[in-house]
């Protein structure tokens, strides 16, 4: 690929990108969020066009109109959201797109091919389990068996060690590996440095849409990897200041959520969180984390169980019982449950707050003005750029929109926080600071729950963690700075480890 | 090789918003002239027939006036569905219910005071309106039955429910077997002015679209129900109760439409007959679309689509066309806006070379 | 008996042009295009039959010609939702305007006019099996030729390549992008395919049921077949279901109303929408509780590959 360039909304995603793999080897592409690793990939497989740049396979020059075109050259990717069909079998989804198979679908041969692939890299799969029923994991085996059944030569891979445990993350390394043996050349991305020098050959950088630079695996160092990815020398840590919680302000007794589909999704979990506590709950996304952050919101009913909030029972209580007890919520999805992206500043901030006498005029009608006052405050303080307060906010940066949610969530000083992968997709400056607020808002006395499959982040912020799987809780941490990634991977997997017993806190253990 | 490069567009130019609709206009105009012509009749004869017929008398005028008032009020109940993304497409149903509420008021209340007789005949519009309405909501918001069928099939039901007392129990003897009530009586009709058919709906009319602008804007209420529609899982985060403002909102929006078949009979027929409306309530749906839920557009749209219908009733006079073609041109005009609407949000260029 | 046959025939018969839209509109949602025309289309499919029909006296062409017209129909909802992103709501009931009233203006001159239409056609063998052979093998070629479509539908879904690909695209048209298929391509090809078969269900009731033209004579039939869609779950065994029962109310009122029963012939009529509003609350109360998986879960959202929100 030769002088890639690709721009939208007339932001250059992608300036003048160069990149190349080779058989047999395995090609790392790092850069952190936004740096234009995935729109360099879209455009390597065919689902965009690019507006200047050529891309030549075995030296010959192609122009890729689709997706089909970069499959017949065969180029297969791997997104991050695996693009299967969810209410068909593994088998169908394999054979989605074949065009050598027959008008009727000779499924038993598909079958067999399916299973003979996965003995080959051991990717075990069952063929006829519905997609929607498979975890995270399985599901990103039956897309790469997807490719290798398509004899993909190029395999992309974008981030796929994302949503893994680092037990799951180790066998797909493996797999990596014994495909590049096989003669494929892998395109790897990632923002993680550890992994990236583990499994690379060769690692080419990108910051801001531009190459930084491509380096041989013996060459490279997480420090000088770092300082390519960011530009300049950062501080990662964040001060954890030592434990001191308080009183109890949420306390969770075995409850049982349904899922969207009816199925049980959080199976009995019981827990209690302090002031000035930071809970992290670990775990691969898929096991119940949404379920359970909905439910002490107020968004889903718990089947049974009950949920206190200072000690006040809120286990049927609507969102607004919730809010009024200062229970703030982050959900993960900043547009879908967030933010309402074609309102603007003002009235997303209003959200929270357009019903409370201090903002209403005789009860009927909304005090624009105030509210306006209180988000210009809001907004100075939590830096949120904008031009103007009544600006739609789909317009804003991920990293603007993250700071406008914080800012509504946090400004009454909440009790509890219900945080859901709050720095995914942002950019580092921006991440540090949500990480940041968070660490001084647990200091001025809210208890956070902290839901994300960021074993990173968990562990930098965290005074204690919780390992969920299967929607119950296979262990507790009490010292996250004793606990290695392997023992969290092994409890994320769902083993259940006799160092970390489960256990409920009981009332006379608070002050 | 050339490339077409579609992108999104940052902000719709205003000119735009305004050469759209009318280009989509010419073009409808247009394309029912092909029809015309395969009729064999003149479509500029017929333009000259409609433009004459709707503008060349104050008479056209005042009758484009009576079309427009149901047409404001039912356009603006199904503009507020739709703010919170809720199809009303039952206005035409709810038309008929009013109608036959308040024609069941002047029948059965012993009255004879005109403020009294029409106060009774609105409230009684207004809850059966409500109540039509609000059947498709609660059905929508609690168990999620697509609104866009029941509000259809309640429209089906209405007009026979209405057939049932105009062909039966309600029948004038006098009517010679035409399938009509018998005429109200004076205290039970609507002013009209000027020795036209205007009646005072047109009052209503006004004060509902400012209402709808002041709740929209500035009321809580009207906050909810935009969120609601912009992003129901948000809406639901900031506790705004799902069932009981689709319940609200369909409710409203059914009685703006029961008042609006109020105002035909008490203001216009004088008595409920069978097929009155000549489907106020489907055209409201191009009216709110057309206006993109904007109150004055409404007004706008509305006297548009009146000067359409009174057009339509002339060429059916002088060009014995039936009133069929006046639905042909109303929805050609709104396949050629939906297809301008990817022009106003997106543009087109040209790139030309090989890619490089 | 004989009372109960005679009804469940003409259950099977009244019901047809309703399966025929229906099945129509499963194949167009089933590539995620939501096409809320089918009362337009189906007016406009019973006018061109009934015109080609009334013109050169065969019925082939006909039904070629109302087929055709419906396509060409469907083609334009087509251009306005897969390839502008349309609202599909709207352009639905666009076409159902423009189709109702062009079919009345064209068939103006057609009003009064019969033709020889359809006739009825029994199956040797079959049709004289006791009870089934009356209710099904004793009809018009029509109503055969939908009970293939029926099983071939069926089978084309589940076990063909086609099927898959067609499955997919409603479900999630990214995934098919990515393999290399068009998803714009395919829904072209079924919202067109879907188009001419309401057409077909439109001309059924003009060349066979009542061979007459007649303004808005579908009486909403278009409309209950897009609500017997979401009966039917997008299956096309389950629609065959749905329309028959609805043929037999509509046949069962017809019946009351020429033995001369005391309700009066409105609140009859109403039946079948009062029917429709039961049927699909049966429906989605069964799908709140998570019995059922709904619809294809890319209905009615334009798919458009470089959009980026």
């Amino acid at each position: 690929m030769k002088g890639i360039t690709k721009s939208f909304y007339g932001i250059r995603a992608n300036d003048e990108v160069n990149f190349e793999v080779r058989p047999g080897e395995i090609h790392t592409l790092l850069g952190e969020n936004g740096a234009g690793k995935s729109t360099l990939m879209n455009i390597l497989c065919g689902l965009y066009t690019p507006e200047r740049g050529t891309i030549k396979i075995n030296g010959e020059k192609c122009f890729f109109k689709s997706p089909k075109d970069a499959i017949n050259a065969g180029i297969g990717m791997l997104h991050q959201h695996f693009m299967l069909v969810p209410v068909m079998t593994v088998w169908e989804n394999v054979a989605l797109g074949d065009k050598e198979l027959p008008q009727v679908l000779p499924k038993n041969k598909v079958i067999e091919q399916i299973k003979e692939l996965s003995d080959v890299y051991g990717l075990s799969v069952n063929p006829l389990a519905p997609v929607w029923q498979l975890s995270v994991g399985e599901q990103q085996r039956v897309a790469i068996v997807k490719l290798l059944y398509r004899r993909a030569k190029v395999l992309i891979l974008d981030e796929p060690t994302a949503v893994l445990t680092p037990q799951e993350a180790r066998h797909l390394f493996r797999v990596i590996k014994k495909m590049a043996e096989e003669g494929h050349g892998i395109v790897f991305i990632s923002h993680k440095l550890d992994e990236v020098l583990e499994i690379s050959d060769r690692i080419t950088v990108l910051r801001k849409g531009r190459n930084v630079g491509t380096v041989a695996k013996e060459e490279a160092s997480k420090e000088k990897l770092a300082e390519m990815m960011i530009g300049k020398r950062v501080a990662f840590a964040i001060d954890k200041p030592i434990q001191n919680p308080g009183k109890e302000v949420l306390n969770v007794k075995n409850i049982k959520v349904l899922g969207d589909r009816g199925r049980l999704k959080v199976n009995g979990i019981s827990f209690s969180l302090r002031q000035r506590e930071i809970l992290g709950i670990a775990g691969v996304s898929g096991n119940g984390q949404e379920e359970l952050a909905e439910a002490l919101t107020g968004l889903r009913k718990p089947i049974s169980g009950k949920v206190f909030v200072d000690g006040d029972d809120v286990t049927t209580g609507n969102p607004r019982d919730f809010m009024k007890r200062r229970v703030s919520y982050i959900p993960a999805d900043r547009k879908g449950t967030g933010l309402i992206a074609n309102m603007n500043l003002r009235e997303n901030i209003a959200l929270r707050k357009y019903w409370k006498s201090e903002y209403t005029r005789f009860g009927f009608f909304i005090n624009w003005e105030r509210i306006a006052g209180h988000t210009g405050k809001l907004v100075e303080r939590f830096s949120v750029a904008n031009p103007s307060l009544s600006y739609p906010v789909r317009l804003l940066s991920g990293g603007n929109m993250q700071k406008l949610m914080l800012a509504r969530e946090l400004s009454d000083n909440p009790r509890v926080i219900v945080a859901v992968q709050p720095t995914w997709g942002l950019d580092i400056g921006a991440t540090h600071y949500v990480r940041e607020v968070l660490v001084s808002q647990k200091e001025k006395g809210s208890g956070i729950l902290l839901i994300t499959d960021d074993l990173e982040e968990i562990l930098a912020l965290s005074d204690r963690i919780a390992v969920i799987h299967g929607g119950e809780i296979v262990g507790i941490v009490d010292n996250p700075d004793k606990v290695t990634e392997e023992e969290l991977g092994l409890m994320m997997a769902g083993t259940k480890l006799e160092k970390y017993p489960v256990y409920d806190l009981k009332e006379d253990e608070l002050e | 090789m050339p490339r077409l490069i579609i992108e999104r567009r940052f902000k719709t130019p205003f000119i735009l918003s305004i050469v759209f609709p009318l280009l989509s206009i010419v073009l409808a105009l247009l394309t029912s002239s092909l029809l015309l012509l395969a009729l064999n009749v003149s479509p500029l004869g017929a333009l000259k027939g409609m433009i004459n017929g709707a503008l060349g008398s104050w008479y056209g005028i005042s009758e484009v006036l009576v079309k427009a008032i149901p047409l404001v009020i039912c356009g603006i109940a199904v503009a507020l569905a739709f703010t919170m993304k809720v199809w009303n497409i039952g206005a035409e149903g709810q038309i008929y219910l009013g109608a036959l509420a308040s024609a069941a008021a002047v029948r059965y209340f012993p009255v004879e005071n005109t403020f009294f007789m029409l106060s009774v005949m609105a409230v009684m519009a207004i809850l059966a309106g409500a109540f039509w309405g609000g059947i498709a909501g609660y059905l929508k918001g609690r168990w999620n039955v697509n609104e866009i069928i029941t509000t259809l099939m309640l429209n089906y039901v209405a007009i026979h429910l209405v057939d049932y007392f105009v062909y039966g129990p309600w029948r004038d003897p006098s009517s010679l077997g035409f399938p009509m009530t018998a005429p109200f009586p004076d205290f039970a009709r609507l002013p009209t002015f000027g020795g036209t058919r205007v009646h005072a709906w047109i009052f209503l009319a006004l004060i509902i679209v400012i209402l709808y602008r002041v709740v929209i804007r500035w009321t809580r209420w009207g906050f909810e129900i935009r969120a609601i529609g912009e992003n129901q899982r948000a809406a639901l985060y900031a506790g705004i109760p799902y069932i009981k403002n689709v319940v609200l909102v369909m409710a409203v929006s059914g009685a703006l439409s029961a008042l609006a078949g109020m105002g035909e009979i008490a203001g216009l027929q004088g008595r409920l007959q069978h097929g009155f409306s000549p489907g106020y309530g489907y055209t409201a749906i191009i009216v709110a679309w057309l206006a993109r839920l904007n109150p004055w557009g409404t007004v706008l749209v509305s006297i548009f689509m009146g000067i359409i219908m009174v057009g339509g009733e002339t060429l059916q006079v002088i060009m014995r066309l039936p009133l069929a073609s006046v639905q042909v041109i109303q929805g050609l005009i709104l396949l050629f806006v939906l297809a301008s609407e990817f022009f106003r949000n997106y543009k087109v260029r040209i790139l030309s070379g090989d890619g490089r | 008996m004989e009372v109960l046959i005679s009804i469940l025939a003409a259950a099977v018969r009244s019901g047809t042009p309703i399966l025929y839209a229906t099945l129509g509109e499963i194949l167009t949602e089933r590539a995620g295009v939501l096409n809320l025309g089918l009362e337009g289309l189906m007016l406009m499919g019973a006018l061109s039959g009934f015109w080609v029909a009334y013109s050169t006296s065969s019925v082939t062409f006909a039904l070629v010609a109302a087929f055709l017209v419906g396509a060409a129909i469907a083609l334009i909802h087509a251009f306005l939702c897969v390839h502008l992103g349309a609202n599909q709501v709207v352009s639905g009931l666009a076409i159902t305007m423009c189709g109702t009233g062009a079919s009345s203006l064209l068939g103006r001159g057609l009003v009064g006019e019969t033709i020889k239409g359809i006739g009825v056609l029994p199956i040797p063998v079959l049709s004289k099996i006791p009870i089934i052979g009356p209710v099904l093998f004793n009809h018009d070629p029509l109503v055969y030729l939908s009970y293939v479509l029926v099983i071939g539908m069926s089978w084309f879904l589940y076990s063909t390549k086609a099927g898959l690909n067609l499955r997919a695209v409603g479900e999630a048209p990214g995934a098919v992008d990515a393999v290399g298929l068009d998803p714009v391509k395919l829904r072209y090809l079924y919202t067109v395919i879907g188009g001419g078969l309401a057409a077909i269900g439109g001309a059924y009731l003009s060349l066979v049921y009542t061979k007459m033209w007649g303004e808005h004579m579908t009486a909403g039939r278009g409309w209950i077949a897009v609500a017997l869609v979401i009966f039917a779950i997008w299956h096309p065994a389950r629609a065959a279901l749905g329309a028959y029962l609805f043929g037999g109310v509509g046949a069962l009122q017809l019946r009351m109303q020429a033995a001369g029963t005391s309700i009066p012939a409105p609140l009859l009529l109403m039946l079948p929408y009062l029917l429709t509003i039961l049927v699909l609350l049966g429906i989605s109360i069964k799908k709140g509780k998570g019995i059922l998986l709904g619809a294809p879960s890319a209905l009615g959202v334009p798919y458009q590959r470089e959009e980026r929100t």
